[in-house]
């Protein structure tokens, strides 16, 4: 990034003193330890922390301004992404990171928006925001961290435990068959970035985020995520054979390394902007699909649907609200004003 | 009031019906003439019925009730809006069925409009109706059978259903065991008379009855062909024209037909008055107070706020954001706050519940954020369509562990549109949730009141982008106010993780006990910090006296009504109402020890002492009576009603008299 645009500041009046401090803080190069606090108390190994390291770069690689960025996110272990980030954050509700982050994009289309959840934070108690997120389609980054368990709780069933799984709340094995976020988000209205990644490939992770950041619209990233506090085998034999893991690869999606293709072989050419295929590879689970599903720049964001770009000044407003008052004024007798 | 009396003095006149005679209220009566109230009588008008007898009041009250969707509610507005133009004091109250079609002519089902008129301010719905128009004589027993006509008043009613064989008889029976009973009975072919205006004659007859309610109150013709003109001005010329004929036909049938008029002298107002309900009055609140965004989820009875706030929030490049539910309504308006544009969201009882969790996280991250619930039944769903003043311990003591946050409390039309900008203004400055509770009352009347005057100072500054000095805190607790600078996303230096969970200055999270017990304190202290700024509210009536009455939001003009009346007939009785209710007010301890006794009204819920397994080791208080025994160790008495309609002053002077013997 080479200059800080003040094109997209909010519309107040009286804001060039502020602008101009910003400009004085212009940087032209940021270092990852500038998106750094902290250090994380994820359990070692948790997937999690590549998470984390991935975003941090992308931050870095895009010169993102720690002050205009803000990561929102909800309750559990992944959560607590954002006090790892040196940028301005919000760890909320269980559930309700998303319609915060919509709310911050709404009234400040200059900021960045990332959001993180849990699986259980996205696709149970919040999923009603989930359904609508997609459809209000506003542009932010959005990750789900799918370890397919309640981590911060301690090991209960989540929606995408798969049916059998052992957890404290489903001892002899979970009941139902875990939903597929990937083919409901594909179903919803105004979808218009799916994509799904494992923490454990580094470099596809960090492409697939990269795409995602760069997405204009609601950018929904499921990462498959190791848990090895309370699942420590659950996703092994997905690490230890590449086989099952199906990358997708497309001019117009991610390109892979030969690094990559030479160990996953499992290699699918699909078109991002084929919805009909992008549901389908959804709804395979072995392999893991990995990359981007579907992508179409055209959806149109709610927040430009939405917001107007006059500077609310106080004549705009008083004229508003006097024209207003003069719907349901009762003037007395001889004093109507002209205009009325 | 004096007007109660005005039906106790009846006497039969030769037609057999029942006239109203000299009484206190009457200040005057006369034979019929030019009456001061009319300006000026329309050209076209036709000559007055001799025989008429005019009867000069202070006020009345009258009623328009229909099955829902005939009109009756545009008629009842619309004669409030065409009183309120010729200067009389009004307040208009919708009648509303719980169901949005209920079915035809069913006692339930009654819609449409109490307007309550008079020569002077009118601040509540007062008690019974003097004179109702009624479009089917069921839907005029339910209001009959809710007692919320006087005994012996006068209606009009239309007189088709004698035609009718299905109903003739159901409506010859209702009719007669009405005027047995002594109410004042004239039947009116409306459709029959509409029909010559209009094919449609079912959509016109609203229009024919605001004719008729113009005759017969002696107003100005002109003033309402212009009402009418407002009312129907969307839908073009045409539309005016046939609505004008009906309300003429209505008018011309008043004057040949009925022998009796009214006339209310008005007092000569020299002040632009604006006439809305309380939502819209909250609607204007928000655009008057800066606020950008409005995030809600439908619900009754707050919605018409949200839609007029939508029809009219983009003018001035505002948003409502219609969510996918109150959480998310709640959640979003948070997030927007805090990105730096303070956030309203609206809703009423259930709502409110669901958003608690989400306030509390408001409280926790010092979040500005004003909420406003239009109270309406409760528990659970409650009456959706009634008042009821049964929330304010959920929106003192709401939300999980200690959320302190600031309670206030409209208690007129005219609050609504001020407490807004002036919630606005305190959760910026304090960084607090500021809980706005209204109730169905306020929102479903309408009254006049002063136009406002627009000022700077009633809008939100501009969002703070400039560099965070150096070395400050995201907390930076004042220690003897609890007051923090709040950092604002875009401010370079400002970087941290607002959090729900327990934190220390530097917005970190924390587990430890000191850093606990400091950071609760310091969200405490803003509530007193608050507090140290608030006047001392104002006692209606004298200082000290025999008994003082305490209420709190929409009860205000019916408890001062009835205090007024009391003391001019020499009871020492004044009354107090609290507009905050958290925190409160400094200096009430002091007024509650200038009166012998002490007694809140509401309309919450308080046990009777006179039920059996009651006394005072288990009675519930109403909710203020709770919190200022609490507070000022003081005996504090309550009466309190949840029937869902608004208190009226005949109650609060039977309490009154009550309390005093
Ligand atoms: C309203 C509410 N209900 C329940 C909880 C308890 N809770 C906290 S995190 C969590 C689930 C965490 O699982 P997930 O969202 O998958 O995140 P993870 O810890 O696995 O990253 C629950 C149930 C809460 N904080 N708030
Ligand atoms: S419990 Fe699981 S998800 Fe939570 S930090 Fe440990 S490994 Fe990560
Ligand atoms: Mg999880």
């Amino acid at each position: 990034m080479n200059t800080i645009t003040n094109n997209s500041m909010p519309t107040a009046p009286g804001l060039a003193s502020a602008n101009n401090a910003l400009l004085e803080l212009y940087k032209e190069q940021y270092e990852l330890e500038d998106y750094q606090k902290g250090v994380p108390r994820w359990c070692s190994g948790c997937g999690d922390n590549a998470i984390l390291t991935a975003v941090q770069r992308l931050c870095r690689d895009e010169a993102l301004a720690p002050e205009k960025t803000v990561f929102v996110s909800g309750i559990g272990c992944s959560s607590r992404f954002p006090h790892y980030m040196n940028t301005y954050g919000v760890h909320s509700l269980h559930g309700r990171a998303l319609p915060i982050a919509e709310g911050i994009r709404l009234a400040r289309p200059d900021l960045k928006v990332f959001v993180n959840m849990g699986d259980g934070d996205c696709f149970s108690i919040g999923a009603a925001h989930w359904v609508h997120a997609v459809r209000y389609n506003m542009n932010m980054l959005a990750m789900v961290h799918d370890n397919n368990i309640y981590g911060l709780t301690k090991k209960q069933a989540s929606p995408t435990s798969p049916k059998g799984l052992k957890t404290n709340t489903t001892p002899r094995g979970a009941y139902l068959d875990a939903l597929n976020p990937l083919t409901v988000t594909l179903g919803i209205a105004n979808v218009s970035f799916v994509a799904q990644v494992v923490d454990w490939i580094p470099k596809l992770l960090y492409q697939t985020l990269s795409e995602a950041y760069h997405h204009p619209g609601f950018s929904f990233v499921r990462i498959i995520q190791r848990c090895p506090e309370w699942l420590p085998t659950h996703l092994d034999e997905y690490l230890r054979d590449p086989e099952r893991v199906l990358l997708l690869t497309h001019d117009n999606g991610l390109t892979l390394d030969t690094d990559l293709t030479k160990r996953y072989t499992k290699i699918e050419e699909h078109d991002p902007s084929d919805i009909h295929r992008a549901r389908e590879v959804a709804s395979g689970s072995d392999p893991i699909p990995v990359g981007i599903l579907y992508r179409n720049e055209n959806v149109p964001r709610y927040e430009e649907t939405r917001s107007d770009t006059r500077l609310r000044t106080s004549a705009l407003i008083r004229k508003g609200l006097e024209a207003e008052f003069d719907k349901f004024t009762i003037w007395p007798k001889g004093h109507q004003p002209q205009h009325a | 009031m004096a007007i109660e009396e005005l039906t106790k003095v009846k006497s039969k006149n030769k037609n057999g019906r029942v006239e109203q005679a000299s009484s206190p209220a009457v200040e005057q009566t006369r034979g019929a003439g030019v009456s001061p109230a009319v300006a000026q009588t329309s050209p076209s008008a036709p000559p007055l019925k001799p025989k008429a007898k005019v009867t000069r009041l202070k006020e009345h009250i009258v009623e328009i009730i229909s099955d829902s969707g005939e009109g009756a509610q545009k008629c009842g507005q619309s004669f409030g809006a065409i009183v309120a133009r010729m200067g009389l004091g009004v307040w208009t109250v919708e009648i509303i069925p719980a169901e949005i079609r209920p079915p035809a002519r069913s006692v339930a089902g009654a819609s449409g409009n109490r307007i309550r008129f008079g020569s002077t301010g009118v601040t509540n719905g007062g008690n019974e109706t003097d004179l109702v128009v009624a479009f089917n004589e069921q839907v005029l027993l339910g209001r009959v059978r809710a007692n919320e006509l006087k005994p012996g008043c006068t209606i009009l009613i239309e007189s088709m259903w004698r035609e009718d064989r299905r109903v003739a008889e159901s409506y010859s029976t209702a009719i007669d065991e009405l005027k047995a009973a002594g109410y004042k009975v004239y039947e009116i072919p409306m459709e029959v008379e509409c029909h010559k205006h209009m094919p449609d004659a079912k959509k016109g007859k609203n229009m024919f009855a605001l004719g008729l309610l113009i005759g017969l109150y002696s107003l100005d013709l002109k003033v309402g062909r212009e009402q009418v003109a407002l009312t129907f001005g969307k839908k073009g010329a045409k539309v005016i024209e046939s609505n004008v004929a009906l309300l003429e036909a209505g008018y011309a049938y008043a004057q040949e037909n009925l022998d009796f008029r009214y006339e209310i002298p008005a007092a000569k107002s020299t002040e632009a008055q604006i006439v809305v309900n309380g939502n819209t009055a909250l609607a204007l609140g928000v655009l008057a107070s800066g606020m950008e965004i409005c995030a809600m989820y439908p619900i009754t009875p707050a919605t018409s706020a949200s839609h007029y706030l939508s029809d009219v929030f983009e003018v001035v490049g505002g948003v409502v954001h219609q969510a996918e539910d109150e959480i998310a309504a709640c959640t979003f308006a948070i997030g927007a706050s805090y990105a730096g544009k303070c956030t309203v969201t609206i809703t009423s009882g259930p709502g409110f519940s669901l958003k608690q969790e989400a306030i509390g996280l408001a409280v926790m991250g010092e979040i500005p954020l004003v909420v406003v619930n239009v109270q309406r039944g409760g528990p659970s769903t409650g009456q959706p369509t009634k008042t009821e003043q049964a929330d304010l311990m959920s929106a003192i003591y709401g939300s999980h562990g200690d959320a302190p946050k600031v309670v206030l409390a409209p208690a007129t039309i005219e609050d609504c549109f001020y407490s807004v900008i002036m919630a606005r203004k305190i959760a910026e400055t304090f960084n607090m949730v500021v809980v706005i509770l209204s109730d169905a009352n306020l929102a479903n009347s309408q009254a006049p009141f002063t136009r406002p005057v627009f000022d700077e100072a009633w809008l939100a500054p501009p969002i703070d982008q400039s560099a965070v000095p150096t070395g400050a805190k995201p907390y930076d607790w004042d220690s003897k106010t609890g007051l923090a600078r709040r950092f604002i996303p875009g401010q370079p230096g400002g970087q941290h993780t607002l959090t729900g969970l327990a934190h220390d200055e530097d917005s970190h999270v924390a587990y430890d006990a000191e850093i606990n017990q400091r950071a609760i304190r310091a969200r405490s202290l803003k509530l007193a910090a608050l507090q140290k700024t608030l006047k001392p509210p104002t006692v209606f009536g004298d200082q000290t006296g025999d008994l003082l009455v305490i209420g709190w939001g929409s009860t205000k003009g019916a408890i001062e009504e009835a205090v007024t009346e009391l003391r001019e007939q020499g009871k020492k009785v004044s009354s107090m109402h609290l507009t905050f209710l958290q925190p409160m007010a400094p200096g009430i301890k002091e007024i509650l020890a200038g009166f012998r006794k002490v007694i809140a009204i509401e309309n919450n819920w308080s046990d009777l002492p006179s039920d059996e397994i009651i006394d005072e080791s288990n009675r519930r208080y109403t909710m203020l009576a709770t919190l200022l025994r609490s507070r000022y160790l003081v005996d504090v008495d309550c009466f309190s009603e949840c029937r869902g309609t608004p208190l009226k002053p005949a109650t609060v002077r039977r309490v009154i008299m009550e309390a005093l013997s």
